[in-house]
């Protein structure tokens, strides 16, 4: 395969505290991302799962390892560039939508086009464009409390794709989300994946990880299975059956 | 990320919460409202006195008897007329020999206390700017017949005839003595010459009727010009050095020289204290303002922990977080600072206390730097804190 690694992980491992009170979170992952994958990661909490979303997401270092992303070293950098790596690379989808309270729908799509140096004629498009593709065209100007929690986990997407990032990372997306919900918003990120988008989940539901084509899962700080499936229809995501 | 787009975000991290950055604002609204209003009043009040001083005329020295043993040392009128040699004293104008005493005036059914009558010659009326107003003032007849006249000072008139107008021409009781009112002065505001001097009578009439053959209050002597006034008081000196017998080492004067320009010089360092000690105490109203700010700050900071991880997660370097919380708080201190300026000018333009401000425009300036600048520093440390967090722990802090 010649598609290039988005996500390189070599032997990193993520180190809490020091000494006897030292905790392991991470032992020596490996693991590889390709373009256009759609990878779930899963893991009870405690497993480390969370802790390889904040390194792969750049929110932290890695004790030790090798990190690269997008072909960059980003094991070493310091915080500011970090910052822009974040800015250009990554779209972030949090658990609890993480969108800013007193700021509209709009206000929050731009702010990593604001982040990123991107101009301002440039911004106003490129948001409007974006909220299209989440289908909030007509809540541009409400504020996050105003929006149910699907639609806030809509802009939210929403805000991750502005900068056109190589990688999405999504972290619990439907985990504050009803059925009904949860389905919106998995369904978007399977049309995302139709797109070619290269998609990363952080997940302890079977339900949203049944989307993904790799399911990754991790245990104890190690991955202990890394399996791919074949695409499925629909998915019915409701009440367990 | 552009200036304007960081000022933007500032606005609405501010407005985010208009109560709490009202209350921040008005702390140090409060600070630079009260450092210009107290230093100009501060600043009126000693130009009130130093008006009132200056109205004494700055060519003007007065001569008084000191706190040498009593019978030692007394003014006479010799001294006086030795003053208006123009041989000895050169640079001498005009010499005023004063008598006061004090007397009960009484007028048809009213009667006023008076502090100060004074017995004096005419030169003193210029001497001491004390203009009359309506009627004449006295003449040298009326020193050389001992006449029963009076110039009462306006306040006096009005206490005692009703308005002060109606006085010239009547009759008043100083003591014993029936005076004619012959003029009225000049009122002269509040300076401390309009309360000391309450009527004015012939030098020669004041000593027969009410202050005995004693020796002379004071002699006012006025130089030739305001130039020549340090030459017309050595001369003075001399003279009185001579007359009254006293060595030529002596150092300890028996009688004080006052001139107007001595006196303003004690004011002006007095009143300079007063309204540095005003300012201090506005100052330090001040900087409880900018503390004010810090404290606003941290509970921003706190409160916006999550916020601050979700922007540097999207990709906010640290520079531009430590921006906007600097800019929220000079926003917030300037807005304070220009407002508070805008309430101290107001409040200046009325009179406190009796004294009208006058703004001193340093005290604005420098106010509203100390605003920026507590802005800026007690900014910078809830600003540090909040550009430091790693975003790994502000998104997770609850």
């Amino acid at each position: 395969m010649s598609t290039p690694a988005v996500v390189s992980l070599e032997g990193v491992s993520k180190i809490y505290g020091s000494g006897e009170a030292a905790v392991a979170a991470l032992r020596s992952v490996d693991l590889a991302v390709k373009t256009g994958e759609y990878v779930a990661i899963m893991g009870a909490s405690g497993s480390g799962k969370s802790t390889m979303m904040n390194i792969i997401g750049c929110l932290d270092k890695p004790t030790s390892g090798r990190y690269e992303l997008q072909g960059h070293d980003v094991s070493g950098i310091d915080e500011d560039t970090l910052s822009m790596v974040r800015s250009r690379l990554i779209g972030f989808v949090f658990q609890s939508f993480h969108l800013i309270p007193r700021m509209t729908a709009a206000a929050n799509v731009e702010l990593p086009l604001l982040y990123g140096g991107v101009g301002r004629d440039e911004r106003r498009d490129r948001v409007s464009e974006v909220l299209d593709l989440v289908g909030l065209s007509d809540r541009a100007s409400h504020r996050p409390n105003e929006l149910s929690g699907g639609q806030q986990q809509r802009v939210a997407v929403g805000r991750a794709l502005t900068m056109n990032p190589p990688l999405l990372l999504a972290d619990e997306p439907t985990g504050n989300l009803d059925s009904t919900a949860s389905a919106d918003v998995m369904a978007m990120f399977d049309a995302l994946h139709d797109e070619g988008r290269t998609i990363v989940l952080i997940t302890h539901e079977d339900s949203v990880a049944e989307h993904a084509r790799r399911i990754v899962q991790v245990s104890d700080g190690q991955i202990i299975s890394d399996v791919l499936r074949e695409p499925q229809g629909p998915v019915h995501m409701g009440a367990p059956a | 990320m552009t200036w304007r787009d960081t000022v933007i975000t500032a606005w609405h991290g501010l407005t985010a919460n208009v109560l709490r950055s009202a209350l921040t604002m008005l702390g140090i609204l409060i600070g630079v409202a009260a450092v210009i209003v107290l230093v100009a009043v501060g600043n009126g009040s000693a130009k009130a006195v130093n008006d009132a001083i200056s109205a004494l005329g700055t060519n003007t020295i007065t001569v008084q008897a000191g706190r040498g043993e009593p019978g030692s040392f007394k003014l006479t009128q010799t001294m006086a007329d030795a003053l208006e040699d123009e041989n000895l004293c050169p640079h001498v104008a005009t010499v005023s020999p004063t008598i006061t005493a004090s007397a009960t005036a009484a007028a048809s059914q009213r009667t006023s206390s008076i502090d100060q009558v004074v017995g004096t010659v005419p030169s003193w009326f210029a001497a001491q700017n004390q203009p009359v107003e309506t009627g004449r003032k006295l003449t040298s007849a009326d020193v050389a017949n001992s006449a029963r006249v009076v110039v009462l000072a306006a306040t006096t008139a009005e206490d005692l005839f009703g308005a002060a107008d109606d006085a010239v021409g009547q009759r008043v009781k100083l003591g014993a003595t029936s005076f004619q009112v012959v003029g009225i002065l000049k009122s002269q505001g509040t300076g401390p010459s309009a309360f000391m001097t309450t009527a004015v009578a012939p030098i020669s009439t004041v000593r027969t009727q009410l202050a005995g053959n004693g020796p002379l209050s004071s002699i006012v002597v006025q130089a030739s010009d305001a130039d020549s006034i340090g030459a017309a008081q050595a001369e003075v000196e001399t003279v009185l050095r001579g007359l009254g017998h006293l060595n030529a080492g002596t150092t300890e004067l028996p009688f004080s020289l006052q001139n107007a320009s001595s006196l303003l010089e004690t004011q002006e360092s007095s009143g300079r204290t007063f309204t540095v000690l005003l300012g201090v105490v506005a100052g330090i109203s001040l900087l409880v303002g900018g503390l004010g700010i810090t404290n606003i700050m941290l509970v921003t900071v706190t409160e916006r922990t999550r916020e601050i991880g979700v922007r540097k997660a999207l990709g906010a370097p640290r520079r531009t977080i430590l921006r906007q919380f600097l800019l929220e708080s000079s926003l917030l201190s300037l807005a304070g600072g220009l407002l508070g300026t805008a309430l101290g000018l107001a409040v200046s333009q009325i009179d406190i206390i009796g004294i009208t401000p006058v703004v001193v425009p340093g005290s604005v300036a420098l106010a509203l730097g100390v605003c920026l600048v507590i802005g800026v520093f007690f900014g910078s440390f809830p600003a540090n804190r909040a550009a430091g967090l790693r975003p790994v722990d502000a998104l997770r802090h609850e």
